[in-house]
This record gives C-alpha cells, structure tokens and sequence, in this order.
C-alpha cells in the first residue's frame, strides 16, 4: 500500500513539473514549485518507511521548513517592478 | 532532465531561478533514493533553499530579461560535443553501478566501514569521515566559505552611503504592516526553527547531519526574520559587527583544535590529544570542530543576506498605505 | 488489532493518495490561476493529513510518531500561509481572476430563481 502511495506521488510531482514548464504566468510556476516541495515531503517520509530507515523523517522536516522560506522569499521581493503583471503575458 | 533543458530554454530569469528550485529538490529526492541521507540533507538546506533566496535577492537588483547574444557559438558547443563524447566513452571502462569490485570499495572505504566503530565510537559514518579522518579537508571547505563571504563583503559595501541606506530601509519598513497573518506565523515558527537547527547540529553524530546542515538551517530562520520583519529591525536584533566576529570564531575554533594537538605533540587535528581516553578525545574534537563550522556556515550565509538585500530599493506605490502602526 | 491497525493505516492511505492526484489533475486542467491555487491549496494539507496519518498507524514507534506529528503540525501551519501570501501578492501585482462574462444588469443571487 506505501508503494501505492507512492507511485501515486510520483505521478503528482509529474503533473506539477508539467505545470511548471507550461504555466503562462510566473505565479503558476511559483504554485507549481510550492506543490512540488510539499509532495517532495510526502515522498521522502515514504520512502524512509519503504526502505526501513525512519531516518529520513528528519530530512522531511527541513524540506518542509525550506521550501516555506522559498516561497516567503519569492513573495516578500515580489513588490519589487519585474512582477508586475500589466495583461502581457511573461514567457 | 526536461527541467534542465526547460531551463536552458526559458528567458525569463525569475522562471529559471524557479526551475532550478525544482531541479535542487529532483537531485535531492534521488539522493534519497540512492540511500545518501547526508548528501540529501544538505542539497535539500542549500541547492533548493537558500540558492533560490539569494539568486532571486540577486536579480531583484539586475534586470530579469535575458540579454540576446549577437553571435551564434558553435564552435562553443562543437568542442563541448566532443569533450562530451570523449568523456562517455570513458566512462564505458568505469566497473558498472553499485559493483563491489570497484575501486572505491576496495581500498579506504573498507577501513573505515570496519574501523570506524572502534577508532572513533561514533555512529554515523559520514560524520566520523567527514570530521575526522577527512579533517583537513572539512577544514579547507570552511575557509573556503570564510573567503567567499570575505569575497561578498569586499564587494558590496563599497557602496554603501548612510543616509541613502536609511531611506532605503525607511521605505522597506513601511510596507511590513500589511503582511500581518505572514508575521504571526514567522513569530510563532522561527523559534522552532532555531531549536531544530541546533537538534540537527548535535545530533549529527547519530543521524543524518553536521555543521553545514546545521547552518544553513539556522540561517534560513535568521533570513526569515530579516525578510518578514524588515531590514532596520533585523539591524538591531543582529550586530553587524557581531556577526562578523562570529564568522571568523568558527574558523578560529576549527584551527586551534588542530594546533592544540600540535602542541600535544601529535599531528595537526589528530583528535586523539585532546583527552586522556581516545574515543573520549575524538567525540571531543568531531563536537568542537562540527560546532566551528556550524558557526561560520551560518553567519557568513547572514552576512551574504545582509550584504545583497541591503541595496535592494522597492518601488513607491501609487496609494500610501493607511495603517501607520509601529513596525513591531 | 493488528489486523485493524493495517486496515486503516491502508485506508488512509489511499484517500491521501486519491485527493493528492486529485490536486494535481486540478493544477494541469483548471482555466486560472486562482483557481489552480485553490485546488491545489485545499488538497494539499488534506493529502498531506490522511497519509502521514496513515504511516503513523503503520509504525507506533514513539520517536517515529513524534516526528510524524512534528511534520503534520508543520504542514498545518506552513500550507496555508503560503497560500495566503500567494493570493495576496498575485492581487497586489494586478494578476486579475478569470471572471464569467455576465451582463451587469442580471444579478444571479440566491433569492432569485
């Protein structure tokens, strides 16, 4: 059932890469990029039950932690001009 | 590997530093799978955090649109093609993935898998490598930090002048009332980051972590702070000073263990000097020797925040924000 | 006991991993952004709940459910402050929502049938 789980995780990340590469505007990648950490977490505490090593769990919690102050980050320097969204799309 | 030629591809540099956030939590994620805990911990602390925080801090101060380039390189990528060639067909001699007839495995690797338990009493291999018979080698990677942070300073406060500083962080500061619920949360989790951070620290010799893990860590929630406080309240919290001192104790506290043991008459960072018992005296130095590097990791990683978001200069807006409360 | 144990623990776990495809269908085929956000945003503390519940039943371990509760606790804070600020900064930037086009004359409230 974990493999399950984790192959369904799999397929999740895949979506959000796809999200990533396509998305038209630069929240869409942000969004994408949120996601994809959140559902790296899921997938190393998987893992770490998979291959019998609850180890991982520690690794799993500094994703989480890091891929917060990423997201923060972004947004905090985000009033900066170069996120201005005027109607034109950014590549 | 479709993230790295999206990146490759893609001309909006804010996209890329996104990108390459995927890619630092891709190369880590196979880490995991590949069974290197610590390889992992520390690609997930710096190639998907902190490296996306500072290039982003980077190019709010340059522009975002890729510059054209004039010419086509293709003699540029026919000698990468061929150096490229070469280089796989190399590797077609290299033993195959995982083989334990390698080399690797045949000639270090085994006296430290089997001796490590007995020479140093501490659980976690890669610690015990890392600190203790790789020693001189950590210590080089952490005066390599120290210059690059030296580096980063000689750069960027040439230009500094103190009443535009003071207008620039004025102008930071007044935008920080609106982003309430994001203070609230940071106050209530930016403690728990530290304790974490010096969990990761000490119990490095059990489990997956170490100084640079530590770190980093400890200087993701000092950056935090930074970011959803505000630049001139961060200032008072952190001496400047201070944490420049901080920087050069750890490498400091690094070197004098080994001259310590010089003065015992043993070799340089040879850990068996520093007490009566062996085993005792390389817990002691792996724990002092991890905690230098601890130290200088975090403060130079501060120290390279301060100096690039310090000159970052936000745009006025249009309508004046109505809540004058204080920024605290 | 056991047996309930691993009933449940499989349980969990595939209600997690139903609503986390779910998320990501909804992130790939949703028109906009603030949609995309929201599907995203609500499944994912969702997800996240249901499974590590699940790997907590599989493995009572005291230290291994501490820190399960740990990253739980976590995800619980952590996804939807990112969201907010997400939101936030896309309106703040001019990112405007994909609005049905409706005449202003006809306002559809609930009163009205």
């Amino acid at each position: 059932m974990i493999i399950a789980a984790t192959l369904a995780i799999f397929v999740v990340m895949s979506m959000a890469i796809i999200r990533a590469i396509a998305g038209p505007t630069l929240y869409d990648r942000i969004l994408a990029v949120n996601m994809f950490g959140t559902k790296t977490v899921l997938l190393i505490s998987l893992l770490g039950f998979v291959m019998g090593r609850p180890e991982f769990l520690d690794i799993a919690i500094v994703y989480a932690l890091i891929n917060f102050i990423s997201v923060i980050g972004v947004l905090r320097y985000s009033d900066s001009a170069i996120f201005k969204h005027n109607g034109e799309d950014i590549e | 590997m479709g993230t790295a030629l999206a990146i490759v591809w893609m001309k909006d540099l804010l996209s890329v530093i996104m990108l390459s956030g995927i890619y630092g939590l891709l190369s880590a994620s196979f880490f995991v799978a590949m069974d290197a805990v610590d390889v992992a911990f520390t690609e997930a602390a710096v190639g998907a955090g902190i490296s996306t925080l500072l290039m982003l801090v980077a190019i709010t101060m340059t522009g975002h649109k890729e510059h054209h380039s004039r010419h086509k390189p293709f003699l540029a990528l026919a000698v990468v093609m061929v150096t490229g060639g070469l280089l796989i067909y190399g590797t077609f001699d290299m033993p195959s993935y995982g083989s334990s007839m390698a080399p690797i495995h045949m000639q270090v690797a085994p006296r430290y898998l089997n001796d490590s338990m007995q020479e140093i009493g501490v659980p976690n291999i890669v610690t015990s490598v890392l600190a203790s018979y790789r020693g001189f080698d950590t210590f080089g990677e952490v005066v390599v930090i120290f210059t690059a942070g030296i580096g980063v300073l000689a750069l960027l406060s040439a230009v500094y002048r103190s009443e535009e500083i003071t207008k620039i962080h004025l102008l930071n500061d007044s935008m920080h009332e609106q982003h309430l619920i994001l203070r609230i949360v940071s106050k209530m989790l930016i403690p728990f980051i530290l304790l974490f951070a010096l969990y990761v620290q000490f119990h490095g010799d059990f489990g997956p972590g170490g100084g640079f893990q530590a770190g980093v860590i400890f200087a993701a929630a000092i950056i935090l702070y930074i970011m959803v406080f505000g630049m001139s309240t961060a200032r008072r919290v952190i001496n400047q000073p201070f944490i420049k001192l901080l920087a050069a104790t750890g490498v400091l506290l690094y070197g004098s263990v080994g001259v310590f043991s010089l003065f015992s008459g043993k070799n340089f960072l040879d850990y068996n000097a520093l007490s009566a018992n062996p085993i005792a005296g390389q817990h002691l130095g792996i724990l002092l020797v991890e905690l230098g590097v601890g130290i200088t990791v975090a403060s130079i990683m501060v120290i390279i925040f301060f100096s690039f978001s310090g000159s970052h200069v936000p745009p006025k807006r249009q309508q004046k924000s109505t809540g004058e409360n204080n920024a605290s | 006991m056991d047996f309930l144990l691993n009933i449940s623990s499989s349980l969990c776990l595939l209600i997690g991993s139903f609503l986390c495809i779910s998320g990501g269908v909804g992130i790939l085929r949703f028109p906009d952004f603030y949609s995309r956000m929201h599907a995203v945003g609500v499944t994912e503390t969702l997800a996240t709940t249901m499974i590590l519940i699940g790997l907590m039943l599989q493995n009572p371990d005291a230290l291994v459910v501490l820190k399960l509760i740990l990253i739980l606790l976590l995800t619980l804070f952590i996804s939807p402050t990112a969201s907010h600020a997400l939101a936030k900064a896309a309106i703040q930037n001019n990112l405007r929502p994909k609005l049905d086009k409706r005449d202003n004359n006809e306002q559809v409230t609930s009163s009205n049938r």
